[in-house]
This record gives structure tokens, C-alpha cells and sequence, in this order.
């Protein structure tokens, strides 16, 4: 297997700014009982002060686990390799303390289902001066308070209300108050997984503009992991599009969607429905088993595109426009690491397409 | 066996005709707390839905789609209004009357993993309503008919699928297994609850198309329900815009995406993310809040707290100065909160009533001056609302003017219920203050 150890590059003209977070060879891997299972496989990325990245895939590409293995939140048996820099500082294999201050002091979670996350039996305000007090423990309780109604009101959340139990708000009032307990330390990075899925549309859009101005207010780098296309237009600077464990697809959001170049993101956005679809379309088959995946390109069973290589040389990220990099042996470059030349495309040397019903 | 008891008129026609249907639920009385809410799911909504069609019934969690859709196939009892279905009501038909007709009445559920029983086989599973209807009378026949809907449902070969179980199948299969046992009685209308949504996105588009296929070469009439307008677009001829158990707008699909005529159509059409980055930051005012409890639906129009567009008669109340001045607190800072709260007290303690609200204040000339200065500054357009701020005692009372629930108009060929329109007033509705001198007959 040749490994895609080159960073997908930051955005273009970010200047002299530092990236808040680097990213390289990243992997996660779970034990499973047919085996190790490679949910994150080295991906690489960079995230600059003050910018959003989408990170999008089908249920099953490694989103979710990638968003968990940059804060090294890990089930037992789970595994990580490859290196977080915060600000220039390691993250992979610190102590235990110091990791306990990245998460929630520099690095903050958002997860789907903020109701798992708070503690019915505690109020909200003692939520944010338990939260506080763990990292600054020198922080007054008053002051702990105040700090929670300042970040609560912020979020659009009354100060009146602050003392309230998490049952007394609305599902949109508590992922609120979530990104609140996020953002009440000032992190660097806030990783958002999923954070508006459970929520209906016009709170979805609520939501979403809050994080964004977070973003821009605050300097703050965004993760946005999402399966909604949409949202990510909507949302983010950048995107990373994810398949079977890796970035297939990288680049501004505008590269992304109005040229998309790996045939995988070209048949996600087909199959986006949105207000505007004239034509329904999908993508045949399903990822791949991540225990044992296919060789070569993880995509070539399901790509409408595929051609004699695919099967055996695997891809790496190449530059198909300046800041756009796909890994697809369509384009010159992907095939380093490998001796063999890719010709150009022969999408008519692919057998015919045999969809499995899904 | 395929006789069909109701004959299949000329598309067009009204299959089902729906009479200003309620359907509330109690909730939370226990046995030791006496009576409990009243839940008003469906509140008075009247449509129709013809022969062929694909009727949606659009809204967020909590407009009561789900409830009207089941009330239609009588899973959720209704508690008054009628529903015309051939020579029936459905809505007073007892359990023994609906059963012979429940073959003709089907349902797609969201979750194919919750709809399907684990442990039946697919072929037992799909031809299980047929056995209970009575529709074939032996294991071949059942099996049979059972393969030819699979297959017709895009699992081929039949007998790849037949004697596995639902976990042997992918998500997607799964759905497909789920239509298929809706469809195999020959259905008249089939009510599908969000059938894509708890799908992939990657095959939506298939399952969506399947339906599609489905109604054309069978026949069917489909109520559509979904919170999603993008589908929705795609599918629906016919629509209903549902907010808090009634609808808001409803009628032709293509005029409600082209020219929206009730503020929460629009707010929902805007709120959609948009796969187009060229339009990322485009113009677009989203309603403040989520959708209240339906326990106590705000009175006026009911979407009025939210409303970008709400104005003087759209029923302003006592909680909703209450909203406004908590909403004000979330941008004035900490030393602004801490003044205004100390003039205005406890909220906990104002009497919060539909037509006034009374503060006790500690100084109510103080509170009554800054209310007045304050109120039109306020979030929402409250102050268009408030009819007298006056002292009583050491009390302050907010009275309001007089806003009526609207009722339904008919707008650009559609049924709309909104002010912006015209003052109509709902009959039954639940209406703030007294009208004035001319509105009175």
C-alpha cells in the first residue's frame, strides 16, 4: 500500500499565518473480532486560525472517528497513530494531564446528541463552573457563572435561564448551550461532529450561523464533519471529502463543487437532493468492508470510471488545480510510490458496471 | 385474488376528502396528578387529496404531520372532523369496520430497521399482511406473490432475498423489503413518513425513484410526509406547509416553491442549505426560536413569535414581551442585564396572561417609562402589539390589541392562513384582546 504522506495543503494566499492545526499520517484503528479495522488510514491536513473545513463522506468513511482521533477520544481496543500539532505542539502521546487540558482548553467536541452529553441532574450554570473550574481551578464560582451567562448569551441563550436544568430547554437550546460549554475556554479548534443533524431545518440554519460567526469573531479553526453537502456550501472555506478511510478529495469549497475531480465526490454531489435537483441520481454499491479493503483504489468496485489500474495501484493526493488535490489515477501524479504510468483515461477499458442493488 | 372492493376511478378524482380534523392526545395525567395537558397534534385542518397523486405534508418535528397521517389510517384516533374515503368516514369508524379496509391503506415508515421484524424471514415478512387479509390462501400462493413484489421493488432475483432476514440486507434492501410489504395488498393510498430519511444520501435518489416507478405502474396515491423540501420538490404534486397541527399554506407543489405566500414557507425554503457556494451568504432572515410546545400553542397565528414578518394583528401576548426582553438581555452585556432586571423584576413573578401581563415592580414609574422607551427597540415586533403600558398600584400592565388566529385565504390559487394577506378571522380560533368598534357585528 503507497501512503499519502503529503499534506494536503492549507489554503491559498493564507499568508504568513501558522496553521492552528497539522495534521499528518493520522490513523485510527479499532480491534475488532474479524480483525483490525482501519477506520482513519494516514490522512493529513492542515487547519489555519479562523477557517472552516468540511469534512464529508457516506456513513462508514472514517468522518466521525477522524473528528474523535484528533482529541485521541478512543473506545477501548482503539488505536491512533501518525501526528496532531496544536499551534506547533504534539498531541500525540502526551500524558494524560496534558491531553485532559487540550480537550476543552485548546481543542472542543460538538457532538449530534447534546442531550447524552449534559447531566440532567445538574444546572446548567454548575455545568459551566464544573467545566471552569477543572481546567482553571483558581477561577471563582461567581466568576465561573458570569463566564457561563457571557458564553450562553453569546449562543442566544438568556441569562435569566442560565440557572435552568437542561430538560427545561428545546433541542436547539441545548446544542447551544453545548457550543457554549465548547467555547467558554476559548478554544483553538472547535470539531463539530454531525452538530445540526438532529435538529429540523431552521434550527439547523440557526446553528450553523452561530458557528460561523464564532468562527470569524473568534479566530477559531471549524471541523465541520457532516454528511449534508449542503451545509458544508453553506459553512466552510475548504473541503476534505472522505472515503473508506481517507481523503479522496481536497480543496476550496468552490474547487470542490463546481469542478469536483475524483469520481466519488463527482457522484456525491449528483446525488445531493436539493431545491434545485432536476434529476435524481446515486451511487452504486456501498464502502467497503474496512477490515479487509479492496486493494488499489478503495472506490474502483463502485467508480463509473475505473480503469485496468485501479484494481492494483493505489492513489495518493494529486494536484489537479493549484490548491485542489484528488486521489485519482485519472490524474497525473496520483500514481507515486507506484513504477507504473497511468495513461490517460481509459474509462471505456472498465468492464461493464454490475450495480448491486441497494 | 385481486378483487378490488372500491373501484379505481379516473385519476383526479377525490380519494380522500379530510373535514376540519382534530386530533389531540392527553398527556402527562398520571393517576395521582389528575388531569393532565391537552395536546392539540392536528388542530383543525381540512384538504383533500385526489386520485394519482403525490400529496406531501411538509413541516418540522412537531406540526403534527406524523399525527394526521396516522389519524388518516386510523392509528391515532381523531378526536372530532371527518375523513371521506369512497362511502366511509374514517375518522368514526370503529377497529372492526377499518380493519377490511386497512389492506387498501398502507404505510412506509421511516426506519426500516424498527419496521421490520428481526425475526421473520423477508418472505414471511411481506406476506404476512397478505394472511392476515386473507388475500391468498396457501404458502405457494403467498410466496408467489410475495417474490413478484420484490422483484417489482428491484430485489432480483426474488429468491436471493426470500428466506433471508432483515439483518442479512443492507440498509437500502431493507427499505426496499419495507415497500414492498406496503404495496403487496394493492394499496389505494400509501402514507410513506419520511421514507428516504433515515437512508444514505447516497441512495435516497434509488428508493425515491422506486416510489415514483411504483405509483405509475400500480396505480397509487401517495401522502408524502417529510420535513424535507428538497425531496419534497422533487415528489410532490399537491403540498401542505404544517405548522403546530394546521396548515399554514397548501396547495399546488410548484407554486409553493416559486412564490411562497406564508412567511414560514419562505423561512423553511431559506433555511435550506444550498450545495452552491456561489450562494453561500446570500440574503435570507431566518425565524428567531424553535417550534413551541402544542401544549400551548401561542394564541393568534401561531407562528407569530418567530415570524420575520409578524406585525401589529398577529396575536401578541403577555409571553411574548416576556421572550423579548430575555431575548434583549442576550446583547446588552452584564451591567445593561443587571439594571434592567432590577427594574423589572423576577420574571417568574410577572402574571403572564394572553390578553395583559402585569409586572409588580419595585418602582413602577420607573418600570412603566422604561417600557415605553424599551418596547420598540424590543426583538420580534411585540411593540406593534402593545395596546396601553399603565401603573396599577405598585403593578405595571402591558395590555394588547386585539389579534385574531387568522384563518384561511385563498392566495395565489393556494389556501393561506397569514395577516399579510388581509385580516381573516378563524371561527374557532384563539384570538388576543377584544376587536375594535368596527370589526365588531
Amino acid at each position: 500500500m503507497s501512503a499519502s504522506t503529503a499534506p494536503a495543503p492549507g489554503p491559498r494566499g493564507s499568508g504568513a499565518a501558522a496553521p492552528v492545526l497539522e495534521v499528518r499520517d493520522l490513523s485510527v484503528a479499532y480491534g475488532t473480532p474479524a480483525g483490525s479495522l482501519h477506520a482513519v488510514d494516514r490522512i493529513s491536513f492542515d487547519l489555519y486560525p479562523g477557517e472552516s473545513l468540511g469534512v464529508v463522506g457516506e456513513s462508514g468513511c472514517g468522518k466521525s472517528s477522524m473528528g474523535r482521533g484528533l482529541l485521541q477520544l478512543m473506545p477501548p481496543g482503539g488505536d491512533i497513530g501518525g501526528s496532531v500539532k496544536l499551534a506547533g505542539e504534539e498531541l500525540i502521546g502526551v500524558d494524560a494531564a496534558r491531553l485532559r487540558r487540550a480537550r476543552g482548553e485548546d481543542l472542543a467536541l460538538v457532538f449530534q446528541e447534546p442531550m447524552t452529553r449534559l447531566d440532567p441532574l445538574m444546572r446548567v450554570s454548575e455545568h459551566f463552573v464544573e467545566a471552569i473550574r477543572a481546567h482553571r481551578p483558581d477561577v471563582s464560582k461567581d466568576d465561573a457563572e458570569h463566564m457561563g451567562r457571557e458564553a450562553l448569551a453569546q449562543m442566544g441563550i438568556p441569562p435569566t435561564r442560565a440557572r435552568n436544568y437542561p430538560h427545561e430547554f428545546s433541542g436547539g437550546m441545548r446544542q447551544r448551550i453545548m457550543i457554549a460549554l465548547g467555547i467558554v475556554l476559548k478554544p483553538k479548534v472547535i470539531v463539530a461532529d454531525e452538530p445540526t443533524t438532529a435538529l429540523d431545518v431552521i434550527v439547523e440554519a440557526q446553528i450553523l450561523d452561530l458557528l460561523d460567526r464564532l468562527r470569524s469573531d473568534e479566530n477559531v479553526g471549524l471541523i465541520l464533519i457532516t454528511h449534508n453537502l449542503g451545509t458544508v456550501a453553506e459553512t466552510c472555506d475548504r473541503v476534505a471529502v472522505m472515503y473508506a478511510g481517507r481523503i479522496v478529495e481536497t480543496g476550496s469549497v468552490a474547487q470542490v463543487f463546481d469542478d469536483p475531480k475524483h469520481p466519488y465526490t463527482q457522484g456525491l454531489l449528483r446525488s445531493v437532493i436539493s431545491i434545485d435537483t432536476t434529476e435524481l441520481s446515486s451511487i452504486e454499491g456501498s464502502p467497503p468492508d474496512l477490515v479487509s479493503p479492496p486493494r488499489g483504489c478503495r472506490f474502483t468496485p463502485r467508480c463509473p470510471e475505473r480503469f485496468d489500474a485501479c484494481p492494483t495501484v493505489d492513489p495518493v493526493l494529486a494536484e489537479t488545480n493549484p490548491g485542489q488535490h484528488a486521489a485519482c489515477l485519472l490524474y497525473p501524479g496520483a500514481d507515486a510510490g507506484s513504477p507504473r504510468t497511468v495513461v490517460p483515461p481509459e474509462r471505456a477499458a472498465a468492464q461493464p458496471h454490475q450495480g448491486e442493488t441497494r | 385474488m385481486t378483487a378490488q372492493p372500491t373501484p379505481r376511478e379516473p385519476s383526479g378524482d377525490v380519494l380522500l376528502d379530510v373535514r376540519d380534523l382534530h386530533t389531540h392526545f392527553n398527556v402527562g395525567g398520571g393517576v395521582l396528578s389528575g388531569g393532565g395537558d391537552v395536546v392539540r397534534a392536528v388542530d383543525g385542518v381540512t384538504f383533500d387529496v385526489r386520485r394519482g397523486e403525490i400529496f406531501g405534508l411538509v413541516g418540522e418535528s412537531g406540526s403534527g404531520k406524523t399525527t394526521l397521517g396516522r389519524t388518516i389510517l386510523g392509528l391515532a384516533p381523531a378526536t372530532s372532523g371527518s375523513i371521506r374515503y369512497g362511502d366511509h368516514d374514517l375518522a368514526t369508524l370503529d377497529e372492526k369496520r377499518f380493519r377490511p379496509l386497512r389492506r387498501r391503506l398502507s404505510m412506509i415508515f421511516q426506519d426500516p430497521n424498527a419496521s421490520l421484524n428481526p425475526a421473520m424471514t423477508i418472505a414471511q415478512g411481506v406476506g404476512h399482511p397478505l394472511r392476515i387479509h386473507g388475500i391468498t390462501s396457501d404458502r405457494a400462493a403467498t410466496r408467489a406473490k410475495v417474490a413478484e413484489m420484490l422483484e417489482r421493488c428491484g430485489l432480483a432475483p426474488a429468491e436471493r432475498f426470500l428466506d433471508q432476514y432483515p439483518e442479512d440486507l443492507s440498509g437500502g434492501q431493507k427499505q426496499r423489503v419495507v415497500i414492498a410489504r406496503a404495496l403487496v395488498t394493492e394499496p389505494d393510498l400509501v402514507v410513506a413518513d419520511e421514507p428516504v430519511a433515515a437512508l444514505d444520501m447516497s441512495i435516497r435518489a434509488k428508493v425515491l425513484e422506486l416510489m415514483m416507478d411504483l405509483k405509475d405502474e400500480l396505480g397509487l396515491t401517495y401522502l408524502y410526509i417529510t420535513h424535507d423540501l428538497s425531496s419534497g420538490k422533487f415528489v410532490c404534486d399537491r403540498m401542505a406547509i404544517m405548522y403546530l397541527g394546521q396548515m399554514v399554506e397548501w396547495g399546488d407543489a410548484e407554486g409553493i416553491y416559486d412564490d411562497p405566500q406564508h412567511p414560514y414557507t419562505r423561512a423553511l425554503l431559506d433555511a435550506i442549505p444550498l450545495p452552491d457556494p456561489s450562494r453561500k451568504g446570500r440574503d435570507r432572515q431566518l425565524p428567531r426560536g424553535e417550534i413551541p410546545d402544542a401544549v400551548e400553542p401561542p394564541a393568534g397565528c401561531r407562528f407569530h413569535p418567530r415570524c420575520p414578518a409578524a406585525f401589529e394583528p398577529c396575536g401578541w401576548e403577555g409571553r411574548d414581551l416576556v421572550d423579548a426582553i430575555e431575548e434583549r438581555w442576550t446583547s446588552v452585556g452584564e451591567d445593561v442585564f443587571e439594571r434592567e432586571l432590577a427594574l423589572v423584576g423576577d420574571l417568574q413573578k410577572a402574571a403572564v396572561g394572553r390578553d395583559e401581563i402585569r409586572f409588580p415592580a419595585a418602582d413602577a414609574g420607573a418600570l412603566r417609562s422604561w417600557l415605553e422607551d424599551v418596547g420598540p427597540q424590543l426583538p420580534a415586533a411585540v411593540a406593534s402589539g402593545i395596546d396601553t403600558v399603565e401603573e396599577d398600584g405598585s403593578d405595571v400592565v402591558v395590555r394588547f390589541r386585539w389579534g385574531p388566529e387568522p384563518g384561511q385565504q385563498d392566495v395565489a390559487g393556494r389556501r393561506v392562513a397569514c395577516h399579510l394577506h388581509g385580516v381573516v378571522v378563524r371561527p374557532d380560533g384563539d384570538h388576543v384582546g377584544t376587536p375594535p368598534a368596527d370589526r365588531v357585528s
